[in-house]
């Protein structure tokens, strides 16, 4: 690691100021669990790092009108305790799919949301498109855990495990910075960036992720994400959906994936087509294959169609407490 | 830096006595920093960077080796520490970060009187280690994962103890001995 100066503001007022123009000037630390790892490899070096873990008004989970909001610093032990969350099994499976006490004891909300992606080619230094010498790295390279769908040019997945749920669920994300602050849509927060100097979150280098504001619970909605091991690991597909029921049909269908797009993809074409039907082992498969119909597998990864599909349609089962 | 005005004909000199200025408020480091740690019960003072990590500072500093640093990268386990009682990778953490929180490592619970502690009791009697490098972090992990989940059942042992790592692959003496230290916690016998 590089050495930077350090600061552990008490409040949100203190904290803002703290933090530059540049994404060089200033990083903000929560848990830790990534951005120490950033730069001890040297992807990050900022001359500055910003301790927010004891700035009181980013802790707790409460009520907001109908729905609930979570601060940016709130563990995903805390998140996993809170009583107020239940109505929301997408979220809860997202962070219980967060495997280890460690990190779930270190890990914040705000931190998952603002982790940088695991594309190794991004870990070893060659950015969010990596491209080298001219070679497109990842699709002439070793993409078994990249994305599936997308044109490119950026071909990392989205790290976030709440990205989905959260775009799922309609939730906002609030953002501070010494100009004030600002809510953005959970499905515009998360970016493909279109260049190497872009980023692939809608934050800019002097803000903060103060919380995140799930809407009321209206939904019957879940998250099933499938995974290599059961020890730490990102997921190599996930899928969250929430439905808005009418009776015993859907009246509309949320379904979103994770990890197969640079950002949460939302397969709005099998969310539609769900409307009117209710959720049966036949339906539930339909709109798990639809889902996948427009994804754009690299050379070593086709086995993640298959994945992402059996996901919806696990979620979407679990969702409507359907046994198939 | 934010907030300085900059116009071009400030000098880079001027700049720098600014940002000097700026960091007043609370910034420390680069260099090294005094921090004051709550150790196994005992508060000792080092001086080191921001940028050094707990684990390093324990093992570097403090002679305190029960930690050890293996991944350095959060994945493996072998630096676990206990920050008010939660488990934690001390690999993650920078020293500076835990001022003023209890600090637990292998060498604050393993031994009280010259008794092992059940859950070190439990490894040896169950032979959950091989080579031992990974141990320490695994007892750690295992005492907080016990004095909140008293009574577990196999599959949360191994929930539990998800952020430990063994390269020589002793997860089924460890669970074992997990389940054995919560029985005799309980004041119940090995068997």
């Amino acid at each position: 690691m590089q050495p930077f100066e350090y600061a552990s503001p008490k409040t949100l007022k203190e904290a803002l100021p703290l933090l530059g123009s540049s994404w060089a000037d200033a990083a903000v630390l929560a848990g830790g669990t990534d951005l120490l790892s950033l730069m001890k490899e040297g992807v990050v070096n900022p001359k500055r790092v910003v301790n927010i873990k004891d700035i009181a008004e980013l802790k707790g989970v409460a009520k907001a009108g109908s729905g609930v909001r979570i601060g940016a610093a709130v563990t995903l032990d805390e998140l996993l305790s809170s009583p107020l969350l239940r109505a929301y099994p997408a979220l809860t499976e997202a962070a219980r799919g967060v495997s280890g006490a460690q990190m779930r004891n270190m890990g914040t909300v705000g931190g998952d949301l603002c982790q940088r992606p695991r594309c190794w080619y991004f870990r070893a230094g060659f950015g969010l498109i990596a491209k080298h010498e001219g070679k497109d790295l990842v699709a002439d390279g070793d993409n078994r855990y990249h994305a599936i769908f997308g044109d490119g040019p950026a071909r990392f997945v989205s790290a976030s495990s709440f990205g989905p749920a959260l775009v799922a669920l309609g939730a906002k994300i609030k953002v501070a910075s010494v100009s004030g602050t600002r809510e953005v849509d959970a499905a515009k927060f998360f970016v493909a960036p279109a260049s190497a100097d872009a980023r692939e979150a809608a934050i800019q280098p002097n803000e903060i992720v103060t919380e995140v504001v799930l809407p009321g619970a209206a939904t019957k909605n879940a998250t099933y994400e499938v995974r290599q091991k059961d020890a730490l690991d990102w997921p190599l597909a996930t899928a969250s959906v929430a439905l808005t029921m009418k009776g015993a049909s859907v009246g509309s269908a949320m379904i979103v994936l994770g990890h197969v797009a640079p950002t949460p993809y939302v397969a709005s074409d099998a969310g539609s087509s769900l409307a009117g039907k209710t959720i049966t082992a036949a339906s539930a498969e339909a709109a798990g294959k639809a889902a996948v119909a427009g994804a754009k597998p690299l050379s070593m990864n086709a086995y993640k169609v298959q994945l992402a599909s059996t996901a919806v349609k696990r979620a979407l089962l679990a969702a409507a407490g359907v046994k198939a | 830096m934010q907030g300085i005005g900059v116009t071009g004909a400030v000098s880079p000199a001027l700049l720098q006595e600014e940002a000097v200025a700026q960091s007043a408020a609370g910034v420390m480091g680069p260099g090294a920093v005094p921090v004051t740690l709550t150790l196994n019960g005992k508060v000792v003072k080092v001086t080191v960077e921001p940028r050094e990590t707990l684990l390093d500072v324990l093992r570097n500093n403090l002679d305190v080796t029960g930690v050890k640093r293996v991944c350095d990268r959060g994945t493996c386990g072998a630096c676990s520490v206990l920050v008010n009682g939660k488990v934690m990778y001390g690999c993650s953490i920078l020293a500076i970060d835990v001022q003023g929180k209890q600090i637990t490592t292998i060498e604050g619970f393993a031994l009280t009187n010259g008794k092992p502690h059940p859950v070190v009791e439990a490894f040896v009697n169950n032979d959950a280690q091989q080579c031992g490098y990974c141990t320490p972090g695994f007892v750690v992990a295992a005492k907080a994962f016990l004095d909140h989940n008293p009574n577990p059942t196999s599959d949360q042992v191994k929930d539990g103890l998800g952020g430990n790592l063994c390269r020589c692959g002793t997860y089924m003496g460890v669970r074992k001995a997990v389940l054995e230290a919560a029985r005799v916690m309980k004041g119940g016998s090995r068997g």
